[in-house]
């Protein structure tokens, strides 16, 4: 071994060989949280170091890296830690899906089916999805370890009781396995129902809260629903103004500075890739940048616009709405 | 499950805090619908006896045989957690002087009364919330506050729904700690003939841990006086209350009467 060996990836051995652990426990338990013991990483933790830590601990000099952050592979966020792997791994990137061998994402899953051998890192702001209704977090250890989920159903419950469906759009909790309950991340709900039977390893990264858990390949992933309000993967009714895709899940986008907008692919590689296939928009995609009458500070998200690239807000896929994390809630 | 089984069989529970006595020794059974009360003052053990039996407190020495549906009498003691804890939230009731700790504040009236079905596995929205609206009707909570949270009722509502989140599973053995502590007299006296129907109306057993002898005069069946932790006299209520025998009860009695 080199020294550039013994310092692959940013971390040292000693570090790695303790998240590895923390990812075999996490592995052999699917759902489970392992505690681990969080490093700093040269980077904030809103930044995604949870999914840093596991990304490096991943990582071979063989592998190919793909960051995405909302879908997109060219936001600040993703752009800078694809950078800091080809620094301190040197290993290759790239934007596809398809040629990756590792993913790190932040809120969603690509659309192009993940396959044996790809693993998918995802950074993990709150990785207890019990904490909203109960805070003590030994009466959640123990809830966990009892199988006592009845209160994620309360959560539920009080959604359709206040809004009429279940409005929970973002990190909707699931069942691992039959067994622990888990939070998918800030992910939209459209996503779920792909952390099912993944032929793909899933790896969770917590790290202001210092937590990994994991859903091995091919586990079965049930959201949490009731019989007479079923669990529904649903996502905004539109088309990608791009690629024409109505099957994707959809971005909207500001595309002038008197609030016109309109839906684009969240997937940036998967939208590139179908407009290399030659499909484009239809016309009726064409006819989607409205102006909503009281659009507030156009003018300022314009200016963001411009200095730095596409504004973009993802659509609540319901009606009723769902709390969408902020972007700096990623850990 | 048998006529000639008590529900509860307390044998021999003693709980200390280092040197301190909690309490000493304490055997008593309670037979289907049956209520206790169990009278004291602060410091006689009576909390301690009660979060003992409830599994909320392990207790030194003793066994709580309690007569499951399923196998007949069981251990709460050394039963394992995940089957005691389903049977806390199934079998066994526990409603806390202060509302609060009972209740989960920040979840709708539905929801606190719902819970315990979730819990046990129900799955159906719309039945969950018209048992839950049932609840709160025989509890005399409108059902248009169903969606309201806890904080916004009176203190006397919000004791009522700490009743309907804890009955609507049908529990056999219900134990409450000063029910109607805290609660102005005439809010008192509604809670009382409410709960005495409920007992009633369901076949209810409880424990009532109390310094109120009012409250027990009108609910338990028998009671027993708890003295530095241990159980001093017990017997039929009207009996120890219209004639104590011990020397302690016969000044409760007295300093109550003198009021
Ligand atoms: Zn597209």
């Amino acid at each position: 071994m080199t020294g550039t060996d013994y310092t692959f990836a940013y971390l040292d051995e000693d570090t790695k060989r303790m998240i590895r652990r923390a990812l075999l426990k996490a592995v052999a338990i699917p759902g489970y949280q392992v505690p681990f013991a969080s490093r700093e990483m040269p980077m904030p933790y809103g930044w995604g170091t949870g999914g840093v830590q596991v990304t490096a601990a991943c990582l071979t000099p063989e592998d190919r890296l793909k960051v995405i952050d909302q879908g997109a592979d060219d936001t600040t966020n993703a752009v800078s830690i694809r950078r800091f792997f080809q620094r301190v791994a040197g290993v290759a990137t790239t934007t596809r899906t398809a040629e990756a061998t590792v993913i790190q994402t932040r809120h969603r899953i690509p659309e192009t089916p993940l396959t044996e051998g790809q693993i998918l890192v995802f950074q993990v702001p709150i990785p207890e999805p019990l904490r909203f209704l109960e805070p003590r977090e030994p009466e959640t250890r123990r809830m966990h370890a009892l199988a006592d989920y009845g209160l994620m159903h309360v959560k539920l419950y009080e959604d359709i009781a206040r809004h009429g469906a279940i409005a929970t759009a973002y990190a909707y909790p699931v069942t691992v396995a039959g067994r622990y309950v888990a939070d998918p991340s800030p992910i939209p709900k459209f996503d779920n129902p792909k952390l099912s039977d993944s032929p793909a390893l899933q790896l969770f990264g917590a790290g202001r809260e210092q937590r990994i858990y994991a859903i091995p390949p091919h586990t079965r992933v049930v959201s949490l629903d009731f019989e007479d309000h079923p669990f529904a993967a649903t996502k905004a009714a539109g088309v990608c103004a791009l690629c024409g895709d109505d099957a994707s899940y959809l971005d909207e986008v500001i595309v002038d500075d008197a609030g016109g907008r309109m839906f684009v692919c969240s997937d940036t590689d998967h939208c590139a890739g179908r407009r290399a296939a030659g499909l484009g928009p239809s016309a009726a995609a064409g006819a989607a940048a409205a102006r909503p009458p009281e659009h507030r500070g156009a003018a300022a998200e314009a200016a963001v616009c411009a200095a730095a690239g596409p504004a973009r807000a993802p659509v609540p896929p319901d009606p009723a709405g769902g709390q969408h994390p902020a972007p700096e809630a990623a850990g | 499950m048998t006529a000639d089984t008590p529900l509860l069989s307390v044998r021999g529970i003693s709980k200390r805090y280092g040197a301190r006595t909690g309490c000493a020794d304490v055997s008593f059974d309670l037979w289907p619908s049956e209520v206790m009360g169990i009278v004291g003052e602060s410091g006689s053990g009576k909390s301690t006896l009660l979060n003992c039996l409830a599994g909320h407190l392990a207790p030194d020495t003793g066994a709580i045989l309690y007569d499951t549906r399923a196998e007949g009498p069981r251990d709460l003691v050394t039963m394992a957690e995940p089957e005691r804890r389903m049977l806390a939230r199934t079998d066994l009731a526990f409603v806390h002087q202060n509302p609060r700790d009972g209740l989960r504040m920040g979840v709708s009236a539905g929801g606190n009364v719902g819970e315990r079905l979730m819990a046990t596995g129900a799955r159906h929205y719309g039945r969950i919330r018209a048992a839950a609206i049932d609840w709160l009707g025989r509890v005399e909570i409108a059902a248009d506050r169903v969606d309201d949270p806890p904080r916004a009722f009176s203190g006397g509502m919000q004791q009522r729904l700490q009743l309907a989140r804890n009955l609507v599973t049908g529990p056999r053995l219900v134990f409450m700690d000063e029910p109607t502590g805290g609660l102005d007299v005439s809010v008192q006296a509604r809670l009382l003939d409410l709960l005495r129907g409920l007992v009633r109306q369901m076949g209810l057993s409880a424990v009532i841990v109390t310094h109120d002898l009012a409250v027990v005069r009108l609910l338990a069946d028998r009671l027993m006086v708890m003295q530095g932790g241990r159980v001093v006299e017990s017997g039929l209520t009207d009996q120890v209350l219209d004639d104590p025998a011990h020397p302690y009860t016969q000044l409760l009695v007295s300093s109550v009467l003198q009021v």
